[in-house]
């Protein structure tokens, strides 16, 4: 039972970043704009958060959560460079997109070189540290889960998804977001600005994602190295797709690629599976994604008129 | 028809001029990028005493080529620099005559070298196994040119490539996990390698052997992350290993055992005993929780500095000969670091006293995990 309850709190650690990330991509594509550039965004929201925790951390404890804020604060802020090249220029977001994902790379290293002299951020000592909550870890079954050496960043992300969940489908706010999504045209003629309700929704994924990225090194990692976000930001989009562009169901995608990640790792704790080669449990998350999307992709249709560009003389 | 075949004549003709371009020796241009060799007033040890003063010091000249880490990268460039600076300071060599120069990126590997080459250079350093195929192609190119590798092996006759046996310095780091582990009253120790080939292999094996040595009743749990550099799934691995009772956890890879340090901080701070070992360079600094207080136990040290070091004693020698040299325990290529605040000073002994029985071949270490054999 231990090792249930270990694999359940490493899961929900290890989804955090992705669900928090994917909820950005949620908002972005929502607006109608795609957004590929989730990883590049998570990479400079992990190097501002690595960065400001490592020259805070010296004079207050609280250096972590400004990180957070950082990570969260530059995010947003190269992603309105994505937002003006594929709403006000009419880009091809894609091309946009990428060419984010490409410049976060060279971007984080040269401010790593200009602050520490090395091609990474030096180590923070603390980042974000696990908690056990003293009461609520002897609640029988969710305790062990939830409340033991848990990171607080993982309550934060499914947070953001019930407020996600509330602002999309329960706001004003929601309804035209997810129109602009849909018929940008209908929108336009009821005298709301598609061109606003979209900037609203890139600037949402770079803050979130920019907070993804920083929960992750923060938790996970010592330091920022070229190496730290290694792809989860493309897994977020996998999983915003795969959850069908709705906050539960990526949700539960985030929580499934989590899962099958640790249990690849805790495979060989059960007796039926040590036969299998280790390189078959490396390969299983991605395979058993695969598996999960053609049996549930039957319905997976985005917002229509996501990845183009809008067009008031457009019918 | 004959438009074509004069096409084809054009066609042959720019390549053949390209080939008889390449061939033809640059003249020695002055030294390409003028790097400002060697600004650090050659650290290190105190240029002990200087050859009798009248009489200039024979100079080589040695440069280094940086892989993308950069000259400063707190692990193989910075090293190997250190090692090419005390051998500088040892020897009285000029400040000029040593220098390096970096890569901004992987195709920069073959253009440095062959300026450095070009420049005729006595030892040119490629610190690291990212310059094998660099290396291979260049070492062709100018068969009289000397040339270090680190890590890594290119057969070449001008190719010195310095490897190390790191199931010795394993072997090392094994006994002080032990010794710590019994002093707890603990039995298992762990250990997290990044991926499962011959040279991590080497790593676990001595580990192994090094723990059992002290306590043969004592468990070794082994993963692999299958990857060097993901480091959610050394946290993962490492926090799995803690919840099965592992105290220590011993990782050889990189990026990935950055996850283990970080998972360990934590342990620690919410009231666990838990430590890791590190890798490669005393990682002392990167396991620092509060103050000076660290999760490294200690640390596996790979002394790519005394790599360089020697190999450019060689050279000034004559004594250069190329092939493969290790660097091992004998030579003190591999070993813990000089301070090691979490060991006890009687646990230090110790390990010297296994160390010199392995020197002295009373004790055999071998580089197959038992998990194979």
């Amino acid at each position: 039972m231990n090792t249930f309850y270990s694999i359940m709190t490493l899961t929900l650690i290890f989804a955090a970043p992705i669900i928090v990330t994917g909820l950005g991509g949620l908002f972005s594509e929502r607006s109608g704009v795609v957004n590929i550039a989730l990883e590049g965004l998570m990479m400079i929201g992990a190097f501002s958060a690595a960065t400001v925790t490592v020259m805070l951390e010296p004079v207050t404890a609280a250096a972590p959560w400004i990180g957070l804020l950082a990570g969260a604060f530059f995010g947003g802020i190269i992603a309105l460079i994505h937002a003006y090249a594929s709403i006000d220029l009419k880009a091809d977001q894609v091309i946009s997109g990428t060419a984010i994902n490409l410049l976060a790379i060279g971007l984080t290293i040269y401010f790593a070189q200009i602050f520490f002299n090395q091609q990474r951020t030096d180590a923070f000592s603390r980042g974000l540290v696990k908690t056990t909550t003293p009461v609520l870890s002897e609640i029988p079954f969710f305790g062990p889960i939830l409340f033991t050496n848990m990171y607080q960043t993982v309550y934060l992300a499914l947070l953001i998804v019930v407020v996600t969940w509330f602002v999309v489908y329960k706001t004003t706010f929601g309804l035209r977001l997810r129109a602009c999504g849909e018929h940008p045209q209908a929108v336009d003629s009821m005298g709301v600005s598609v061109r606003k309700m979209r900037y609203y929704g890139v600037a949402l994924s770079g803050i979130l994602g920019g907070l993804g990225g920083a929960i992750m090194v923060l938790t996970q990692d010592t330091q920022y190295t070229i190496g730290t976000i290694h792809g989860t930001g493309f897994i977020a989009l996998a999983a915003l797709i795969f959850g069908k562009w709705n906050p539960w169901g990526l949700l539960g995608a985030s929580l499934f690629f989590g899962f099958s990640q640790v249990f690849g790792i805790y495979s060989n704790d059960f007796e039926i599976l040590q036969g299998l080669p280790q390189e078959f449990f490396y390969g299983l998350p991605y395979v058993l994604t695969i598996i999960a999307l053609v049996v549930f992709s039957n319905k997976s249709v985005g917002p229509k008129a996501a990845g183009e560009p809008y067009d008031v003389s457009k019918r | 028809m004959s438009k074509n075949a004069i096409k084809l004549l054009l066609v042959l003709l720019l390549a053949m001029a390209l080939v008889v371009g390449c061939a033809s020796q640059p003249a020695a241009e002055e030294p390409a990028a003028e790097e400002p060799a060697a600004e650090e007033p050659a650290a290190e040890e105190p240029a002990a005493e200087e050859p009798a003063a009248e009489e200039p010091a024979a100079q080589i000249r040695v440069g280094l080529v940086t892989d993308t880490g950069g000259i400063d990268d707190k692990s193989f460039n910075q090293g190997t620099w250190e090692g090419v600076l005390a051998f500088a300071a040892e020897y009285g060599i000029e400040d000029d005559n040593v220098k390096y120069i970096q890569s901004e990126s992987d195709a920069d590997y073959i253009p440095n070298l062959s300026t450095f080459s070009d420049d005729e250079l006595d030892l040119i350093v490629a610190p690291g196994f990212l310059f094998f195929d660099a290396l291979t192609e260049v070492a062709a190119l100018y068969p009289d040119q000397k040339y270090l590798l680190i890590d890594s092996v290119v057969e070449a006759d001008n190719v010195a490539s310095a490897v190390f046996a790191e199931h010795e310095g394993s072997f090392l780091v094994g006994i002080a996990a032990a010794l710590k582990a019994q002093e707890a009253g603990e039995d298992t120790v762990a250990f997290l390698g990044g991926m499962d080939f011959d040279l991590i292999q080497r790593f676990e094996a001595g580990f192994e052997q090094g723990v059992w040595a002290v306590d043969p009743d004592m468990t070794v749990l082994v993963d692999y992350a299958g990857s060097f550099s993901d480091s959610q799934k050394g946290q993962t691995i490492a926090s799995k290993f803690f919840d099965d009772g592992a105290y220590i956890v011993y990782h050889a890879a990189g990026g990935t055992g950055n996850g283990a340090i970080k998972e360990a901080k934590d342990r620690v701070q919410n009231g666990e005993d838990v430590w890791v070992i590190g890798v490669d360079k005393d990682q002392y600094e990167d396991g620092i929780y509060e103050g000076d207080k660290s999760v490294i136990l200690t640390s596996m040290m790979k002394r790519v500095d005394v790599a360089s070091y020697t190999v450019a004693e060689q050279v000034l020698n004559g004594e250069f000969t190329g092939g493969v040299l290790t660097f091992e325990l004998s030579n003190d290529g591999v070993n813990i670091p000089q301070v090691n605040p979490n060991l006890k000073d009687e646990w230090v002994d110790t390990i010297m006293a296994y160390k010199a029985k392995a020197l002295s071949g009373e004790i055999e270490i071998g580089m197959v995990p038992s998990r194979l054999q």
